[in-house]
């Protein structure tokens, strides 16, 4: 009936494969969507070679929310930490299949904008990182 | 035998206004998409406006377009007249004594905080209880904090039952520490609850507290008379009633007005100003320091006379139809919680969650069928967290609401549902 709720953003809300924490890990930072209450935490382990060799997100929100930090660890596992700093707006776009007005763009982005935090290092999670 | 009839005849003369009532309101007609008829289920974050209302706003910019106050030629008499007219007008229809008692404000956010920049700062100290509520907008909860943060005024707040009402018993014990602001809402955003305001206001000055009412999502609704509540002060805007955004209006006891000190400073708050010093106009201009919303005031009385023109009596009997008959088929859906009291207790608000769906998601899909709904915490998250929950999705309903549309919302859920499932 709409493309915003295809399958596969039900079915990963639903059915989430990077759902949960980890412990011991390297790096974790969580954040609020302040207009829904939405909330992600995002845990890694980094490796040799700054390569993330695992991942999990946790936390509550929306269908848009959570399948796209379910995607978004998905595509991240395996990759260097170069490369997850320079994901923007449209690779979660991207990644979702999908466009998205402006208010749920904030819910879609959130999972992006706590990850680019956790690994720059940042105490604060920006608007700035997911444009 | 005509008694008997009498109900009959004022049920079918109803049906009959809503209709005509609904062309009132241009945007009513309007598709979301083509072929998808907007169900306007979001009257409660802002009404629809009628078309006397755009009018009136139209016809002073074209007409009548001037500054008001001291200007001498008929293009600001005329505007200083249709100003103050709507003054008047706003004045009669919550029965405030007289006209200086209606301040302009933006909306009730900044009503809300007229008063706490003013009248509780100059009287208001360290230690000082003040009684807010548990199911207060933030409207009403963030100017305290603030005056907290600067004076360490006290806050307590009156508890909200699990079935949606303030806990008066608590109310009495909290009155006994003698606060000196008891400020709460007269209709809950969320859960609709129309609190006894008249009962708890005769409490707050039965210990010699003023008392602030929202009546933000009251006036709108319901026949509000500030004297026989005996409010202090009550605070409203007009977007919520049918008039434009950008306006609002503070009503305030007499006495209280004027002793109060100013609020901003400028032109029209004043009667005098030398290089070091200024002596403050009278009451109402006292606080409504520079260029006013002047189309807006204007739209303002437009609306009170729109909602005159039905009867507030008629509108709220609508209302609680039309909330009676949502309430019973919401609570027919499996997986639904409503939030709340029974229809007799509250106005025409349906807040609700789904079980294992984010109310996000329920808004989303609705509009996919022209229904708009609110989802999130309707600025009132410390409401939110006492239950539990981080956010709800809110049907709210007004004068042009149909049961039809109604049954457009229960469909569009089992919708979601099914998309879910
Ligand atoms: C109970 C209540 N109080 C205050 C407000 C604030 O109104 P405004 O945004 O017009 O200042 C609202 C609006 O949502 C409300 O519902």
């Amino acid at each position: 009936m709409d493309d915003l709720y295809r399958e596969v953003i039900i079915e990963h809300y639903k059915n989430p494969a990077y759902r949960g924490k980890l412990d011991p890990h390297d790096i974790t930072f969580a954040d609020n969507n302040p207009l829904c209450g939405d909330h992600i935490q995002i845990d890694l382990r980094v490796g040799d070679n700054n390569i993330v060799t695992d991942a999990r997100f946790d936390g509550h929100g929306c269908a848009i929310s959570q399948a796209s930090a379910d995607l978004l660890i998905e595509s991240i596992i395996g990759k260097p930490l170069d490369e997850v700093k320079k994901l923007n707006k449209q690779d979660v776009l991207d990644l979702l299949g999908i466009d998205l007005g402006p208010v749920r763009l904030k819910c879609a982005l959130l999972s992006l904008k706590v990850l680019k935090a956790g690994v720059y290092g940042l105490g604060e999670a920006s608007d700035d990182l997911v444009e | 035998m005509e008694s008997a009839n009498f109900p009959l005849f004022t049920i079918i003369l109803m049906t009959l206004n809503i209709q005509k009532i609904r062309a009132d309101f241009p945007i009513l007609n309007r598709e979301v998409k083509p072929g998808v008829q907007l169900v306007y289920l979001d009257s409660t974050a802002t009404s629809q406006k009628p078309l006397a209302v755009i009018d009136a706003m139209d016809s002073y910019y074209r007409n009548s377009n001037a500054n008001i106050h001291r200007g001498v030629h008929t293009l600001a008499e005329e505007a200083t007249k249709l100003y103050e007219d709507a003054r008047e007008k706003i004045a009669k229809f919550i029965n405030a004594p007289s006209a200086r008692q209606i301040i302009y404000t933006r909306n009730t956010t900044e009503s809300i905080n007229l008063i706490a920049y003013t009248w509780a700062r100059a009287n208001l100290k360290a230690g000082d209880l003040v009684i807010l509520t548990e199911m207060e907008h933030h409207s009403n909860l963030v100017p305290w904090h603030i005056l907290q943060a600067e004076r360490g005024i006290e806050l307590e707040f009156i508890p909200v039952t699990d079935n949606g009402l303030l806990d008066l018993d608590v109310y009495k014990t909290l009155l006994s520490r003698s606060p000196r602001l008891v400020s709460f809402t007269h209709m809950s955003n969320v859960l609709g609850t129309i609190n006894p305001a008249r009962e708890m206001i005769v409490m707050a000055h039965a210990v010699g507290a003023i008392t602030i009412l929202d009546a933000a999502q009251s006036i709108p609704h319901l026949k509000v008379d500030v004297q026989n509540l005996g409010a202090d002060f009550v605070a409203f805007s007009a977007h919520k009633m049918c008039g434009p955004t950008g306006i609002g209006a503070l009503y305030g006891r007499l006495e209280l007005l004027e002793a109060m000190p100013p609020f901003l400073g400028g032109g029209d708050m004043i009667k005098e100003v030398k290089l070091r010093s200024f002596r403050t106009n009278s009451l109402p201009y006292k606080f409504e320091a520079g260029t006013p919303a002047i189309a807006e005031a204007i739209g303002f009385g437009a609306a009170v006379d729109y909602l005159n023109s039905i009867g507030m009596d008629n509108i709220a009997e609508h209302e609680h139809e039309i909330t009676e008959y949502a309430l019973e088929r919401l609570e027919e859906i499996p997986g639904l919680k409503l939030f709340g009291p029974s229809a007799d207790k509250k106005g025409g608000v349906a807040a609700f969650t789904l079980e294992g769906i984010h109310p996000h998601d329920v808004a989303q899909i609705l509009d996919k069928d022209g229904i708009a709904v609110r989802a999130g915490h309707h600025c009132a998250q410390p409401l939110h967290e006492k239950f539990g929950i981080p956010a709800t999705s809110r049907a709210s309903f007004y004068l042009y609401s149909t049961k039809n549309e109604v049954d457009m919302l229960i469909q569009g859920i089992y919708k979601v549902k099914e998309l879910f499932a």
